[in-house]
């Protein structure tokens, strides 16, 4: 409340949180975007459906009882012999496509918010302390970053996905397979986040208030969590959008590779990796509804990205 | 200029040997070899014979001269499930890979500075329009998902090209290349067009921020004055100065194109290194996991150098600030 207190002529700051929030130039240039507006429903509905998943789904495609070899291979929006409906048509065990979609985006996106986090935890860790103290751990950390950067993230999370099952006893390799590809991915993308929080860092580094904080004998780990980092979130939040998208394309291209989530518990990546089997036999689709899904997530995943880019960078306002 | 490339060299000469640390280490730590050359039902005794005849009694020191000494020579261990020597693996699928690399480096190039001074020339063109809007589709695609599509569109609903392999192949006795015969051509369409989207995409959006940035400079403005025709204001003035930074960016993404063809010949069952390393990463076969990643640090090393050394013989800004300095 102190902060009220230093400017009494600000009304924004009397009002609710909410209704702060409608009156923030975030809001206003969300409203000014329909492309946003658009992006924002796609992914607000993709990721709801996701998450209730059990309970809008119209079948359980992983029980194997309920499944029936003979419903397979069944069009689109159309009934089966056995009068089950099918709106995405049915692959070639007689699971429901559109059930598979849903539970396989709950498995993508669990995968890429994850991988996200962990990718963000250690970049804004190592990022922060870099910035803060320079000198050689600097140099090494931002050297390590640099050289991850010149190579794709995808082939570091292959590697590391191979170290990863050689090190893990293969009875264990179909239950912790998400979280091998969950630290894969994580692992491959942390050095994106490292090198813009270090490079706030050593901007905000040179503030009155961290030389404040300092003198009062503030705690260094306080004065990063507590004052840097508030300070550096928001281009981190825009690399964290933006990569929450990759680590979506990331999941899917390693499961679509084969070296993903077990078939067993298929994600997005996997489904259209089943359904290119069927491609030139006609059923195509057990690919298409899957591979749209995809793309539309990580369309408006990026576009959301985009425009959180914009709508924080204050030099475009 | 010799300091120069000899620092550089140096540079590059540390990287490679904590690159050989690495893989040597994914040699030493993950899994065990023996357990997966041998079968589940394998005497004890064969166990050990293996394991002395691998060298994985030895010290870990020694094992590491070894390995670097082996690599120097070419030696880089035996593929754990194809029991063939891995540089053997390699040199065989090498050129299906490179060939496919050049190729779809050579369309990106072409496409994306072409695409890229169009769009910059005429920025409020309706192509412009169209071209931008898809490449930022392009960027957002999954690689392998715009492979498929092709797939689907030239090779199952068209059938005007093959969806997979190689083609016949030439055996000119040290390299198999497919672009001798006219199969072997058509293969290579799809997946050298797959590969090269990406950066096709990113060096159109280079070239176009680059002469849009250029085009507004000052010498642009007198060679105007000086009433030089467009077409040498454009392409003698304006491209020359922006292919700095796209030699640089074009050289250093044929690293991420080799890496990134790990994709593509996957979608396309290309018989190259890619599709080697994914296989390996499968069933954790490591000599062929190590070598394959020394083999792409070798490439993103060399391929460094040169760019470092190209951009000092093109830009003599760099020349006389070296100058300087010393």
């Amino acid at each position: 409340m102190s902060a009220d207190t230093t400017r009494p002529a600000a009304p924004v700051a009397a009002k609710g949180a909410l209704a702060r929030f409608l009156d923030s130039d975030i809001w206003f240039s969300f409203k000014r975007s329909p492309v946003t507006i658009v992006a924002a429903t796609v992914a607000a509905v993709l990721i709801l459906s996701a998450l209730l998943a059990p309970l809008i789904s119209p079948y359980d495609p992983f029980n194997p009882a309920t499944l029936n070899l003979m419903d397979g291979f069944t069009k689109p929006f159309s009934e089966s012999m056995f009068g089950n409906y099918f709106v995405f048509g049915s692959d070639n065990q007689g699971r429901d496509v559109l059930s598979t979609i849903l539970y396989g985006s709950r498995i993508s996106i669990f995968v890429g918010l994850m991988a996200t986090l962990f990718a963000m935890v250690i970049g804004i860790s190592l990022g922060l302390s870099a910035g803060y103290v320079g000198g050689v751990y600097d140099s090494v950390v931002m050297r390590i970053a640099d050289i991850q950067l010149s190579f794709p993230a995808i082939l570091i999370a292959l590697l590391i996905f191979g170290v990863a099952r050689g090190i893990i006893p293969p009875s264990q390799h179909e239950s912790m397979a998400v979280w091998v590809l969950i630290i894969a991915i994580g692992l491959a993308n942390w050095a994106q986040f490292a090198r813009t929080v270090r490079g706030a860092t050593m901007v905000e580094r040179q503030k009155d208030y961290v030389a404040a904080a300092r003198i009062m004998g503030v705690n260094p780990l306080r004065i990063l969590l507590g004052h840097v980092l508030p300070n550096v979130m928001g281009p981190v939040l825009v690399i964290a959008t933006i990569n929450l998208a990759l680590a979506i394309i990331e999941e899917a291209t390693l499961s679509y590779l084969g070296v993903g989530v077990p078939p067993t518990q298929p994600s997005l990546g996997t489904l259209i990796r089943i359904g290119q089997q069927f491609l030139f036999s006609g059923e195509w689709w057990i690919l298409f509804f899957p591979a749209v899904t995809l793309v539309l997530l990580a369309l408006s995943v990026n576009l959301l990205g985009d425009w959180l880019r914009d709508a924080l960078n204050p030099r475009l306002r | 200029m010799l300091a120069f490339i000899l620092r550089r060299l140096l540079q590059s000469v540390v990287v490679m040997l904590v690159v050989c640390l690495i893989s040597f280490s994914l040699f030493h730590y993950v899994g065990d070899p023996v357990a997966s050359l041998l079968g589940q039902d394998s005497r004890l005794q064969d166990f050990e014979e293996l394991r002395e005849r691998l060298g994985l009694n030895d010290p870990f020191y020694m094992q590491f001269a070894n390995y670097i000494g082996n690599a120097l020579r070419g030696e880089l261990g035996i593929s754990y499930r194809l029991q063939t020597p891995v540089s053997e693996l390699i040199a065989s699928r090498l050129p299906a890979t490179i060939e496919l690399a050049m190729a779809s480096a050579l369309i990106a190039l072409v496409f994306g500075v072409t695409l890229g001074v169009m769009s910059a020339l005429k920025p409020r063109s309706f192509t412009t329009g169209v071209v931008m809007t898809l490449s930022l589709v392009g960027v957002s695609l999954p690689t392998f998902l715009i492979g498929i599509g092709l797939i689907y569109v030239f090779a199952v609903e068209l059938q005007w090209l093959p969806s997979f392999g190689r083609g016949q192949v030439v055996d000119l006795g040290w390299w198999k290349t497919g672009l001798l015969t006219e199969s072997g051509l058509r293969s290579l369409i799809l997946p050298a067009i797959t590969l090269s989207l990406f950066q096709l995409t990113l060096i159109m959006r280079l070239v176009r921020a680059e002469m849009l940035e250029v085009l507004r400079q000052d010498y642009i403005k007198f060679a105007r004055a000086r009433g030089l025709s467009n077409r040498a204001i454009n392409f003698g003035h304006a491209l020359k100065n922006t292919l700095v930074p796209v030699i640089t960016i074009t050289g250093l993404q044929l690293g991420s194109v080799i890496a990134f063809a790990i994709i593509t010949e996957t979608v396309f069952q290309w018989p190259g290194v890619g599709s080697l390393f994914v296989n390996s990463v499968q069933v954790v076969d490591v000599p062929v996991m190590a070598a394959y990643l020394m083999f792409v640090a070798l490439v993103f090393v060399v391929i460094n150098l040169i760019v470092d050394i190209l951009y000092y013989v093109v830009d003599p800004r760099l020349r006389i600030a070296g100058r300087a300095a010393r």
